[in-house]
């Protein structure tokens, strides 16, 4: 990083510029798990946010102190920490939703937009723009995981929190809720539109192609 | 500092140790000041799917049909320890954090099944199990079992609560189940487990006979009563449940209790 980055930057880019879920395609894993109900969502996602903040913040404070042969191993400590404690939180205050998202609250320790975080940013910058970076990745992700859940939730079970949003069959309504939005892969369609949309408005998003695939010549040897 | 070498041998120990430390103690407070909750929560939480099981909270809430808090509600009812293998209450038993799914991969407290027996695939079954169990003026209100049994993807865990009559069903709830959303997770639907209270346990020569079934036998056959749709697309899940409620009500499970029970009444 050339100049140091503002405040703004950090957590406004994350969003739509750098999203680390359609950009970067990171931490889809979690984002397919979570987002079958609202519910869920917005509690992962406060998780990953804490996490992530307070990870970089962690990182960033002993950064200079850390030796190089460990660091990966000192910031995989810090976030383990952190989610251990996000996740004995969870169980004693939402133990209903704690009960269901217990693991995949676990696995935010692999979530590699936290440990990218740590490792890319916070590893080189202050503390106090380290935790806002931290915290714009996260809501970042957390903007993509509330849109497929808005999409996943109502589409699959027809309520949105817990209320009715289409009345279905089963209450006597007249939708017939959708089984494949209830499973994971459903979420992947979904993250792939959002990518194509974004890519689509912003342009600069789109990777240049690796190879080009070259015609194939082959079958008038065989003629 | 500007001798400081963070890559040193030295450094690199003690940053190692010092971060386990701290890392250490705050994974530890946190565990050790939420404990007394946790407790408390599981606790809750196991009085919930037995009443929900029982059928006696409101759907979709955590309510009583009466209005009534959980553990209000679950004043009523009774804890009693069961011998299972010869259906007798075991009076001076230590029931407070007793887990009886645990206790089943103990070799001192539990019997392995053979092939032909286990037939919900739990391999070994403890010998004493927790029960529930409502008393009104009457005498027996409800009996609640805790049930448990191999599905498709993996095990069900769940409560089944039996009438007065003690061959009535009153209620089917799951509590943990990894069934696929949409297919085996109906048995979590509300309009299925409706369709529990009021099935036979026991035909009429007192042979076990809960049935899921494709297609109903005519509602006025000795048969019917015994019956409960299957879930569509879900084969191995029905299955699994059918045979859950038969091995828990059948004499390796709660039927000599309920054999006991009935002779006393």
């Amino acid at each position: 990083m050339s100049s140091a980055p503002t405040a703004k930057e950090v957590v406004v880019g994350p969003i739509f510029n750098n999203n680390p879920i359609a950009l970067q395609v990171l931490g889809i894993c979690s984002a397919l798990a979570v987002t079958i109900s609202m519910s869920k969502t917005l509690v992962m996602c406060a998780a990953v946010i804490f996490v992530t903040a307070m990870s970089n913040f962690a990182v960033s404070l002993i950064r200079n102190r850390i030796p190089m042969s460990i660091r990966i191993i000192v910031q995989m400590t810090v976030i383990a920490s952190l989610v251990i404690v996000v996740d004995q939180v969870l169980k004693a205050v939402a133990y209903d939703i704690s009960k269901s998202l217990s693991v995949f609250v676990g696995l935010i320790i692999t979530n590699c937009i936290v440990m990218g975080r740590a490792e890319a940013f916070a590893m080189s910058n202050p503390p106090w723009i380290s935790l806002l970076d931290g915290f714009g990745t996260a809501v970042g992700y957390s903007a993509m995981l509330i849109a497929v859940a808005l999409i996943r939730e109502p589409l699959g079970t027809g309520m949105l929190l817990g209320y009715p949003i289409l009345p279905t069959v089963a209450t006597g309504g007249w939708y017939v809720p959708n089984g494949l939005l209830l499973l994971p892969p459903s979420a992947f369609f979904i993250v792939a539109g959002f990518i194509w949309a974004l890519r689509s408005w912003k342009t600069t998003q789109v990777e240049a192609p690796e190879y080009q695939i070259a015609a194939n010549v082959q079958y008038r040897g065989a003629m | 500092m500007a001798e400081f070498n963070k890559d040193s041998l030295g450094n690199t120990l003690f940053i190692a140790i010092t971060l386990c430390l701290v890392c250490a103690v705050v994974v530890s407070a946190a565990n050790v000041m939420l404990k007394p909750t946790h407790a408390l929560n599981r606790e809750l939480d196991q009085k919930e799917n037995i009443l929900r099981a029982a059928g006696l909270l409101a759907p979709g809430t955590d309510v009583g049909l009466d209005g009534r808090s959980i553990p209000e509600i679950f004043k009523d009812f009774s804890v009693r320890a069961v011998d299972l293998d010869s259906g007798e209450f075991v009076d001076d038993f230590e029931q407070k954090g007793y887990d009886a799914i645990r206790m089943s991969k103990d070799r001192a407290n539990s019997r392995a099944l053979t092939e032909e027996e286990d037939t919900i695939t739990i391999r070994r079954r403890e010998n004493i199990g927790l029960v529930y169990i409502k008393q009104d003026e009457q005498g027996l209100e409800k009996l609640v079992i805790p049930v448990r049994g191999y599905g498709l993807w993996g095990t069900l865990f769940g409560y089944l609560a039996i009438d007065r009559d003690l061959s009535t069903i009153s209620g089917l709830g799951f509590y943990d189940h990894k069934e696929t959303p949409g297919l085996g997770g109906e048995v979590d639907n509300p309009a299925w487990k409706d369709k529990w209270p009021g099935v036979h346990l026991f035909g009429v020569d007192g042979k076990l006979g809960v049935r899921l079934v494709k297609t109903r036998s005519p509602a006025d056959s000795p048969a019917a009563e015994h019956e409960v749709d299957a879930l569509s697309g879900a084969t191995f899940t029905t299955r699994g449940v059918q045979n859950l409620v038969n091995f828990w009500t059948g004499d390796l499970g709660y039927g000599p209790l309920i054999e006991n029970m009935k002779t006393q009444s």
